[in-house]
């Protein structure tokens, strides 16, 4: 049974038209934490966060607190938001942005006071022309508010936000490639080491990214602390968490969900989430978080909603993305489109990558469209296995960036949980489904 | 000369001015760029380059890597189809297909009045309201051939103009104002709040 005594955190305005106004943000309790966090010392701003154990929302799932640390004693910084958010069915930082952006910039600001950092950007897909429009408005409210800029509420600490616009490339959610796309290049990956850009970040100096909906988490961690906040959840997985869910349901959407406490099977199912199949199909498989992860069947459904657990089964709850497959839904088509776009992705600088997403790509049409072989199945293993050595979960690199090695987990998935399907679209020349 | 029209050097300087590095503005400045052009011109590079004190060749070479950057010209309007999973699973393939006939011009191609262009995208993260379509970097939300039909004919009779710019206006909400947090007496604080950090990292520790 699905549980919902949780509080939601990062999505408590979701019944309000004019939730990205000053104004309602105002009435509904916003820009209070950060006064209160003003009135703090910075460490002990950051000492909450780490006490919540907030993991990273963007995919990797790292702990902020410890990403913060990393840099506290760093003198000059910058602190990044990521809103590039692109991995195929992920919709949870649109609705943040789109629908809530006072509690993003407000995050911002209390994260900028913790780090004592005084320029912060906010990097968000291009494609989000009303997200950019919503986020620059209410940057330019919280100015006039005494949010932002010289001297916020009075207090000693200044900041000011950027609010900038990426161009349309999937790699620039990577960090790295983010400080490139902001520093206005290429979104290219940088190699590793250092790992993380709070060593050389943007310009070369130490620089913390955090995700979007890691932000707008938080103005309730000040308010209630961090205790409260780790309260929920259970594990290494605290707090509450979005999921996106989408494919072959009655009501795909994004849902604020208690970790651990809910299971696939409650967000798939529940009416008050996604309230089960279209025409009340049987479940084929699903995704459990984004294409870059492999595939759960339905055996898995009643794994809980959390990170660790999902792990252990030999995937990832990424950018908290679910997408289920139907009865009736292809399965080599799915992959062929998921390795289709990791080949238009790729940023080309790893030949693993680069060639291989092609390769597989390619294969992969042949046996959707017809001209499939048997031997196809083995080249396509192959190649994944040039891509991330032993397919092993979490994967081996070969490449600069994980990009790379998010392009055997569907494929791997499907063929070995699916193989007579791909046989009888080889043996039938084509889909059958067509 | 420059290429900007009216407000649009002005606007670019102060974009500059709030970067670090000029070349951060590149990004917003091909934007900028495409909002006066409609796509990326020989000028438009050119000025670009200019403003962010690099060679023509390296923010070609850079637009060149974004998918939101065209360096040839395209329709007024520029209709982003998803067919990536949430989508295909919803029906984008069909809905791009039924687009080709609609707009009469194959995907990448540019309807014969010169209005429209189309493009299948990837994903654009509004998957709950798949297949996603979006005209101009704005969400359309028809998931029905014939929803589809009605909002270009809409757009095409200049009904929705308000809501839908002509391709390149990206943000039209401009920045109210430069930087604001005072650069010196930031690194005054910095160093300020350094040694009272240490002078209690310190206490602590004791």
């Amino acid at each position: 049974m699905a549980t919902f005594s949780a509080p939601k955190i990062v999505s408590s305005r979701k019944d309000f038209d004019d939730s990205h106004t000053l104004s309602r943000y105002l009435e509904t309790g916003g820009y209070v934490a950060l006064k209160k966090a003003l009135g703090m010392f910075p460490e002990k701003v950051a000492a909450e966060v780490d006490a919540a154990s907030l993991l990273g929302r963007g995919g990797a799932g790292f702990p902020a607190g410890r990403k913060w640390s990393m840099l506290r004693r760093s003198p000059i910084s910058y602190l990044v938001v990521n809103g590039d958010e692109s991995e195929p069915a992920t919709f949870k930082d649109h609705y943040l942005v789109e629908r809530d952006p006072h509690q993003l910039i407000e995050g911002v600001v209390i994260a900028a006071y913790a780090l004592q950092v005084s320029q912060a950007f906010i990097f968000l897909r291009g494609e989000f022309a009303l997200g950019l429009e919503r986020v620059q408005q209410a940057v330019n409210d919280a100015y006039a508010h005494g949010a932002l800029g010289s001297k916020i509420f009075g207090s000693d600490f200044s900041l000011d936000i950027v609010v900038h616009p990426g161009a349309g490339a999937y790699i620039c959610g990577e960090e790295t490639a983010l400080i490139e796309a902001l520093e206005g290049k290429r979104g290219f990956p940088r190699i590793k080491p250092p790992f993380f850009p709070a060593v050389t970040g943007l310009y070369g100096e130490p620089t913390v990214v955090n995700n979007v909906e890691t932000m707008s988490n938080l103005p309730w961690i000040v308010n209630n602390g961090g205790a409260a906040f780790a309260a929920l959840g259970e594990g290494r997985s605290t707090g509450t968490r979005l999921f996106a869910l989408a494919g072959r349901v009655k009501n795909p959407g994004v849902y604020e969900v208690e970790m651990v406490k809910n299971t696939f099977r409650d967000l798939i199912y529940d009416p008050q989430f996604g309230g089960g199949l279209i025409d009340d199909k049987k479940i084929k498989a699903f995704i459990p978080g984004g294409v870059s992860a492999p595939w759960f069947g339905p055996d898995l459904l009643d794994l809980p909603l959390g990170q660790d657990e999902v792990a252990e089964k030999g995937s990832m709850l990424g950018s908290g993305s679910v997408v289920v497959l139907d009865e009736d839904s292809c399965v080599v088509r799915a992959t062929w489109r998921i390795t289709k776009f990791f080949s238009r992705e790729s940023c080309g600088q790893c030949t693993p990558c680069r060639e291989g997403s092609g390769w597989i790509e390619r294969a992969m049409y042949r046996i959707e469209h017809g001209g499939g072989r048997l031997e196809d199945l083995d080249l396509l293993l192959d190649l994944c296995d040039n891509i991330s050595p032993g397919l092993l979960w979490p994967p081996q690199q070969t490449t600069i960036c994980v990009l790379g090695p998010s392009i055997p987990s569907s494929v791997n998935s499907a063929i070995s949980m699916f193989r007579n399907e791909f046989i009888a679209h080889i043996e039938h020349g084509g889909c059958p489904h067509d | 000369m420059s290429h900007f029209q009216n407000d649009l050097r002005k606007r670019a300087e102060d974009l500059v001015a709030l970067y670090p590095v000029k070349r951060s503005a590149m990004l917003p400045l091909l934007h900028l760029a495409q909002e006066q052009d409609g796509y990326l011109s020989e000028e438009g590079i050119t000025e670009v380059a200019q403003l962010v004190g690099t060679s023509e060749a390296e923010v070609r070479g850079t637009a060149a890597f974004y998918d939101m950057f065209h360096l040839e010209p395209v329709g007024k309007y520029v209709v982003g189809i998803c067919t990536n999973i949430a989508c295909l699973l919803a029906g984008g393939e069909e809905l791009l297909e039924h687009a080709t006939k609609k707009l009469g011009c194959a995907v990448g191609g540019t309807s014969s009045d010169g209005l429209f262009t189309l493009e299948e995208t990837e994903c654009l993260a509004d998957c709950d309201i798949a297949p996603v379509v979006q005209v101009n970097h704005r969400y359309v939300r028809t998931t029905t051939p014939d929803a589809f039909d009605a909002m270009i004919e809409e757009v095409r009779d200049g009904k929705r103009e308000s809501e839908i710019p002509s391709h390149g206006t990206l943000i039209r909400v401009r920045r109210s104002s430069g930087l604001q947090a005072p650069r010196e007496e930031i690194a005054a604080q910095r160093a300020t709040a350094q040694a009272a950090r240490e002078a209690r990292a310190a206490k602590e520790q004791k």
